[in-house]
């Protein structure tokens, strides 16, 4: 099987992120429309998951055989996702300069129904994603493929009442080839989640719903990647995985961290030039 | 010429048992076939395909949003997953979950639905949908069938497995007569010509076929020839068959279990005013919930018998300017 090569040196993804997060404020700021907050505070996490971590096939297929898995719920930062897929090989980075444009594979919200290539479930209305990993998890484990599936859902769309109805079924159905991400960022359209709609002890609610649950900062780049390689080597726990991954919306550009504003808004030419001056070009630019 | 009384009653069943036993045969013949029920396994008859294939049946509980967005993730792997619920928490409950990982993502996926329409009976209008197909037809890239009797639901969950992309199954609940035979031609998309006839097209779905045919019966003993086209399919719908009926009658009574907004009359009223404008008359819910009572009870109290067949088509005989014929 031919996939992509792993990279695990620390200080290479690092480089991999800072070029996500250039890549993520130039596309918002080219059609002035996107969400750069949470999309910047998972750069971390697409890095180590996408280049460190899954067995990725070069050759994209829907179904996904003998290879891990990603399902994007919170499809909103699909900037995050997108310039992943494209830095890692799945399509070509000039086609980021589409995002959100008319006749773009890029739309706003991720979707199958352009092909492009890297995306298997259209997503954005929240939810739902966590559900269809879940199923996907299901047909790897008919299949007898050993590979993973794993899944990112936001803090806020843990608000959705299908989220716990899916928490329910894995762990009755002992779904344990399905490792979750929580982006904990604490923020959402509205404001902070404990002002919007508090979402308690996230790590005890998990625990009772029967989920092995694991904390780690997903803005540092050794703790995440250690974590979910360590996770898709685990075999037969009999339990669905999650990390409650703290992470802090606007991650990388100063003016950008730790504020709700930054959900949906895009930066101006002025806020575009001090965001790449604060993110050392790494890669190239598309 | 068939006619109306070529349709001896062959027995009765529910159309749900035509599901449950297409669902058992369709897991002997392909193992990429799965099942999801939301706590209705009895209700939806899957208990023989649960008994043969276990490992390919998944208990959802009563969470349909959550087995709908599951069956949509069974699908990457190469899986064709059924989904069984009442029709109502097959559609409404559900929609955006249907909408947005199943019709817009292009999964493959069946959901079939029990109980739908008035003759759900006892339990009254909460669990008697009657917006389904309007609410399922209006979703690009979704296939919409409403079998007539318990044999060729059969035929039609055996045939929404090989059809490539996303169905809704519509059946019902009540026992009612078998008139349609094993060895049938059922094509998604192409409608049966049931009777021929020449003074006016009744095209009808679901239980509201055979209530066309013994429509039929009743015009025949008047002297009016009525056609009976079974439009299992809404859609795709088979343009072609209403046109060439209504060159020959040149009027058309529609018949279904469900609301006048959104139903079978709703589309074929698209194809003849588009196409060759002629007068129809509707025979559906008009604008109301249903209720408690005895399915026959309901069926009467609401309109949608025979009886109301032959009035809608002595009604639009009248309304035709000119007998093209």
């Amino acid at each position: 099987m031919n996939y992509f090569p792993k990279i695990t040196n620390i200080s290479e993804l690092q480089l991999i992120a800072t070029q996500i997060r250039r890549d993520i404020v130039r596309m918002v700021h080219a059609v002035q429309s996107g969400h750069p907050g949470g999309s910047l505070g998972c750069a971390d996490y697409f890095t180590a998951l996408y280049f460190g971590v899954m067995d990725s096939k070069e050759n994209f297929d829907m179904n996904g055989i003998e290879e891990d898995v990603f399902l994007l719920s919170n499809g909103h930062i699909s900037p995050a996702f997108y310039s992943t897929l494209a830095r890692r090989g799945y399509f070509p980075t000039s086609e980021l300069a589409s995002f959100r444009k008319i006749n773009s594979r890029l739309q706003g919200h991720p979707a199958t129904h352009e092909g492009l290539e890297g995306i298997r479930m259209a997503s954005g209305s929240l939810g739902q994603g966590l559900s269809a990993a879940i199923g996907a998890a299901l047909a790897k484990r008919l299949n007898n493929d050993p590979h993973k599936v794993f899944c990112l859902t936001g803090d806020g769309e843990l608000q959705e009442g299908q989220i716990w109805e899916a928490a329910m079924f894995a762990a009755h159905h002992k779904v344990d080839n399905l490792i979750v991400s929580i982006d904990r960022n604490e923020q959402q359209i509205d404001g902070p989640t404990r002002e919007v709609m508090s979402l308690g002890d996230l790590a005890a609610k998990w625990e009772a719903f029967g989920w092995q649950v694991h904390q780690a900062n997903g803005n540092d780049m050794t703790e995440i990647l250690s974590l979910l390689q360590k996770l898709k080597e685990q075999t037969t726990t009999g339990k669905p995985q999650v990390i409650i991954m703290h992470t802090v919306m606007g991650k990388g550009v100063n003016f950008m961290e730790n504020s709700h504003h930054w959900h949906g808004i895009a930066p101006n030419d002025s806020q575009l030039a001090d965001a790449l001056a604060q993110l050392q070009p790494g890669l190239g630019d598309y | 010429m068939i006619q109306a009384t070529d349709f001896p009653v062959l027995g009765t069943n529910d159309t749900r048992s035509g599901f449950g036993d297409g669902l058992h045969l369709l897991g002997k013949q392909n193992d990429k076939v799965v099942a999801l029920c939301a706590d209705l396994i009895g209700s939806l008859k899957m208990n023989k395909f649960i008994a043969d294939f276990p490992e390919r049946f998944f208990q959802c509980g009563i969470a349909e949003a959550n087995m709908m967005s599951i069956a949509a993730g069974l699908t990457i792997g190469g899986y064709v997953p059924f989904t069984g619920t009442f029709a109502n928490f097959s559609t409404g409950r559900v929609y955006d979950q249907i909408r947005q990982s199943i019709a817009y993502s292009g999964k493959n996926v069946k959901i079939c639905a029990s109980h739908a329409g008035l003759t759900l009976g006892e339990d009254g209008a909460t669990h008697q949908i009657l917006e389904d197909v309007g609410m399922m037809k209006m979703l690009p890239e979704m296939t919409v069938v409403v079998p007539c009797d318990y044999t060729q639901t059969k035929l039609a969950t055996l045939a929404v497995a090989k059809w490539d992309g996303a169905c809704y199954l519509r059946f019902g609940r009540p026992k009612v007569p078998i008139f349609t035979t094993e060895d049938q031609d059922f094509t998604i998309g192409k409608a049966q010509v049931l009777v021929e006839g020449t003074d006016v097209s009744i095209i009808a779905c679901g239980h509201l076929v055979w209530q066309s045919i013994e429509a039929a019966r009743t015009l025949a003993a008047q002297g009016i020839s009525a056609e009976v086209i079974n439009m299992h399919t809404i859609k795709p719908l088979d343009e072609a068959a209403i046109l060439q009926s209504v060159n020959k009658t040149g009027c058309v009574v529609s018949a279904e279990e469900h609301q006048k907004n959104g139903g079978l009359g709703d589309s074929i009223a698209q194809v003849l005013s588009t196409n060759a404008p002629a007068p129809l008359e509707i025979v559906a819910m008009n604008d109301s919930f249903g209720e408690s009572g005895v399915p026959e009870q309901l069926m009467e109290k609401y309109g949608l018998t025979a009886n109301n067949i032959v009035e809608a088509a002595l009604k639009v005989m009248k309304r035709r300017k000119v007998h093209p014929v």
